[in-house]
């Protein structure tokens, strides 16, 4: 890790070298020659490189090494150096800081320089809250344009038509004159079977429109904008790179389309997909930062940070944001980025609440205003709940894996337009006669989460009122009347429904979130068992388990409480969410009364699930795509070694290697050409195999490019050397070419004797991407992180080629 | 013709920050528009009576019961025990944000469309006159994440970076819906 350090230990005097030498009884030629000058002098070319030198300033480098656009950059689908990276950033601070001495110019400009991360989270907070709000508006708009059209205004939804009718009944809150179904525009009649018809075809219709609009703005303009998008930034934060991925496009058509997704009735949710929303934000509001513009490590800390706006703006929840985006989303979360990510998250909350998308200063549809107390006896059936959310996130996870890898691999994937349309088609059929479905996912889930009081009137309150025993405000547990019980067969149905659709909707092209639905079904559950607990309390309570604290007249069951309980177990058996979970659904709450319960279920159901499958779902869909994800929660505990790993095996042919001053530039175009990999270790020379460093693919082939072109005399026959002084040329030869800057003269080493564990270490705490073998001093090998993740898949019996990606 | 793309993407991107600054600016003067505050009151049904809601424009310290309750339909003293079940919560929305937001998406929607109906439509129809071969798709592998429309002054090059644009999405497009290496 200690990086001066380990460069110093490959300046050792040729004495203590040859000693070592002795001991082991090896026969290796150690000349003289070969050796780099001593340490005082090459002091300064120590410091002139750190990761390709590109921002430092250092007298004693010659013309022919100023920085060459391209190098330092990454390819596509690959992945970045975290330590060039960091150490990058470290020497522009440096610099800077020096700087800031000389001039009151370069002091503002070092101020300007700190500040600006601030400002950077103060933007990103306002551009993902009002992007928030305007999603929030359009999709409660466009989810009631299916049922109908507010005359008094087109823009208003149904509840917002009705806002100030006077004719607004107790029993029928939801009519007014403005509000016109589609049966009552077209046809004037709202009651009758042609009405009801006509509303199930426009339903439908709209539901089919909305889906295939939102298919083909994803195909058309910005393809990437498809799915949740969490799996991807998971893996975009480890340090892979997907160009466009975070871009313009990709914010605008996943935004629109965002909205018309949720609006067709399909089973999927909006919150995965605003943390993509909100990352996109971030990305492209680095780009006015040029230190977070050039410098990829950075840029995943601010990202980070993006993430935590998103999901505090789709849940209302700062803390909880935070949370998520340290435990789910992120790899590598720096303290100051805790900080800075809480800062974002409440300026996005805070701009999202100042639009008031829902008309009373709340900013989540499913706010629960109740607290009435639980009883300890309680945790039973609270304790059944996380089991049931286990069970149901385990066989989620199984059932859409297997789906979208029967996608991904036959012919159902080369139909996505159609797949779209038909799963929208069956999702509309089967959801329109259940009132319970037809409404959107967030309006019931916040109609599960009420508690019933006097003042409600809908289906599931339909309780028998007792009035002569009600004392004060406080109402008892009351034996339900006819509607709760039609409720419950019709939630039943729903929850089915809800249980299979969603296998088939998660995943489509369109952007799709999985929060929504988990804790949908979730709720039900909740609520079916809450009921059942209340009406069994209300005709047993002389049954010894009741008897104490549940007594006639007395208010002991909240069915709502049940219902949020079993919402956080269903999305922590789905998602193996734990502190993040708890503190979003505390934070919906508003307090923490019911911080035992939450917390009882949520474990149970992580339990559950884990010991059924490992994965969350993330994970898993991270898996099926075969990114390069090295999990920072799992131990490796086989005891093979850096020599079972690293390649070249004994049947592959041997190690492509650079030297150090012999090698023309015909031959490294040959070699360039001939293989694949994204960079090559340099040594000395090919007998002695000391190692000098290593250098990137691209770094090289832009180098040669450009030296072909502007550098005079570079032929194919000039020698291509890494060291600081040319070496002896034979007269009327062409020129050498330098290429020391591009070089890493501090690649990470291990013996091939280290353990792995030791070396899933290194790779999982420093973000490299290769690692060098050695053997007594010699280049041996290189383990690339592709290396490491095969071996993790197949000492864990998984298919080690499903690995795609380096 | 094809100033009409670049015309469209540049005002697209250009107007989103504004259009996003109009929101705000409408949220600083939030409309106290007479009819987006109200006190809504909801009695429950009492003995023989129905319930009711009642829909009020009132101020916010005015809303309670007494003054919330247009007409009391019970008679004198049952009406303490009436409104002691009622509640009244004063509420506020702002019509002018939802309605600039509403027509806001709906615009951006609109141009998405059109955008698509010229890509389908009219494209085809240039490229055959402008160019007699198409030789338009052509470019390295550079993939990178610039290359805006704006920066294009005459014909061809408008149509290269157009062209780089749509390679870029065509490569979105091969990893995602045909190789399937990426989402899928």
């Amino acid at each position: 890790m200690d990086n001066p350090g380990f460069r110093r230990g490959s300046f050792h005097s040729s004495t203590s070298d040859e000693d070592l030498v002795e001991i082991s009884g090896a026969t290796l030629d150690f000349s003289m020659t070969d050796d780099v000058p001593p340490l005082d002098r090459d002091l300064g070319e120590f410091m002139s490189y750190n990761g390709g030198g590109l921002n430092v300033p250092n007298k004693m480098m010659d013309f022919l090494e100023e920085p060459i656009p391209g190098v330092g950059t990454y390819e596509d689908f690959n992945t970045i150096d975290w330590v060039r990276e960091k150490s990058r950033d470290r020497d522009r601070h440096r610099e800077i800081t020096n700087k800031s001495k000389e001039s009151t110019w370069a002091l503002i400009h070092r101020v300007s320089d700190a500040f600006s991360g601030w400002l950077l989270m103060l933007l990103i907070g306002l551009l993902a809250g009002s992007l928030a709000g305007l999603i929030d508006i359009s999709a409660h708009w466009m989810t009631d344009l299916k049922e109908g059209v507010c005359l008094r205004g087109f823009w208003f939804n149904h509840e917002h038509c009705c806002w100030n009718s006077e004719q607004v009944t107790f029993e029928d809150r939801d009519k007014c004159l403005e509000w016109n179904t589609w049966s009552q525009l077209l046809i004037s009649k709202s009651e009758g079977a042609f009405a009801y018809i006509l509303n199930y075809f426009m339903y439908v219709l709209w539901a089919l429109l909305f889906a295939l609009l939102a298919v083909s703005l994803v195909r058309v303009f910005a393809p990437y904008a498809c799915g949740s998008g969490i799996p991807e930034i998971k893996t975009i934060l480890s340090g892979f790179i997907i160009r466009g991925y975070l871009g313009k496009w990709t914010l605008i058509i996943k935004t629109i389309t965002l909205v018309l997704a949720v609006s067709s009735g399909l089973s999927l949710g909006k919150e995965g997909p605003l943390v993509h929303v909100a990352c996109c934000c971030g990305n492209i509001l680095c780009h006015c930062f040029t230190k977070y513009r050039k410098n990829e490590a950075k840029r995943r800390e601010v990202l980070s940070a993006a993430a935590a706006a998103g999901v505090s703006v789709a849940f209302g929840a700062p803390i909880g944001g935070v949370l998520f985006s340290l435990e789910e989303v992120s790899y590598y979360f720096p303290l100051k980025t805790l900080w800075r990510s809480f800062f974002a998250a409440l300026v996005a909350a805070f701009t999202l609440r100042s639009i008031n998308p829902f008309g009373n200063s709340r900013l989540v549809l499913f706010y629960v205003e109740f607290h009435t107390p639980w009883h300890l006896l309680e945790l039973v059936p609270f304790v059944f709940l996380g089991i049931f959310g286990g069970l149901w996130g385990a066989f989620f996870i199984r059932g859409n894996i297997a789906w979208c890898r029967k996608r991904k691999n036959t012919q159902l994937g080369k139909y996505p337009v159609l797949e779209v349309l038909v799963v929208t088609a069956i999702t509309g059929i089967l959801a329109f006669p259940n009132e319970y479905t037809r409404m959107s996912t967030s309006e019931l889930i916040s109609e599960l989460f009420n508690d019933c009081g006097l003042l409600d009137s809908s289906q599931l309150c339909d309780y028998v009122n007792n009035f002569n025993t009600t004392k004060g405000a406080k109402l008892p547990d009351r034996p339900a009347g006819v509607g709760v019980y039609t409720a419950m067969w019709q939630l039943s149905l729903a929850l089915v429904m809800k249980i299979l659709i969603t296998i088939f909707t998660f995943g489509m092209k369109v952007p799709s979130g999985l929060f929504i639905p988990s804790m949908a079904v979730g709720a039900i559950a909740g609520r079916l068992l809450g009921v059942g607990v209340e009406q069994l309390a209300y005709y047993h309570h002389d049954w010894p388990i009741f008897s104490g604290w549940c007594s006639q007249g007395a208010d002991c069951i909240t069915p709502g409480l049940y219902a949020m309980v079993g919402a956080a177990a269903c999305l922590g058996g789905v998602t193996r969410m734990t502190v993040s979970l708890v503190v979003i659904m505390f934070e919906l709450t508003g307090g923490l009364e019911y911080i035992v319960p939450l917390m009882a279920a949520a474990m149970t159901s992580k339990w559950v699930a884990d010991a059924i499958g490992r994965e969350g779902i993330y994970d898993a869909h991270i898996r099926l795509n075969g990114y390069p994800f090295l999990e920072a929660k799992e131990e490796f505990t086989h005891k093979t070694l850096a020599m079972d790993v690293m390649r070249p095996r004994r049947s592959d042919p041997t190690l492509m290697v650079l030297t150090q001053d012999s090698m023309t530039v015909e031959d490294v175009e040959t070699l360039i050409s001939e293989t694949t990999y994204s960079g090559y270790p340099v040594v000395v020379s090919r007998e002695s195999q000391r190692l000098v460093g290593f250098v990137l693919r691209r770094d090289l082939i832009i180098s040669i490019e450009n030296a072909r072109k502007k550098q005079d005399g570079i032929v194919s026959t000039s020698i291509i050397h890494f060291t600081d002084h040319s070496p002896p040329l034979p007269p009327h030869a062409p020129p050498s070419l330098k290429l020391r800057n591009i070089l890493d003269l501090s690649p990470f080493t291990v013996t091939d004797q280290t353990p792995m564990e030791i070396v899933v270490d290194i790779f999982r705490k420093l973000g490299l991407r290769q690692c060098l073998v050695t053997h007594n001093g010699r280049l041996l090998g290189i383990i690339t992180k592709k290396d490491v993740l095969k071996h993790i898949a197949q000492m864990a019996n998984q298919d080690p080629d499903s690995i795609l990606f380096n | 013709m094809l100033g009409l793309e670049v015309y469209f993407t540049e005002t697209l991107l250009r107007v989103r920050p504004v259009l996003t600054g109009l929101l705000l600016v409408q949220l600083a003067n939030t409309a106290k528009n007479f009819e987006d505050v109200r006190c809504k009151c909801i009695c429950p049904p009492y003995k023989e009576h129905s319930g009711y809601i009642y829909n009020k424009n009132i101020t916010q310290k005015d809303c309670n019961c007494l003054h919330g309750v247009e007409h009391i339909p019970v008679p004198g003293p049952d009406v303490e025990a009436y409104f002691l079940r009622c509640e009244c919560k004063y509420e506020e929305r702002s019509s002018v944000t939802i309605k600039i937001t509403i027509i806001i998406y709906l615009s951006i929607l609109g141009l998405l469309l059109l955008y698509i109906v010229y890509l389908i439509f009219v494209e085809p129809i240039l490229k055959r006159h402008l160019f007699g071969h198409s030789q338009l798709l052509q470019s390295d592998d550079d993939v990178g994440d610039h290359q805006p429309f704006a920066n294009a002054h005459d014909v061809q090059a408008r149509c290269h970076s157009h062209a780089n644009v749509l390679n870029k999405v065509e490569y979105q497009r091969k990893s995602v819906f045909d190789r399937h290496v990426v989402l899928s």
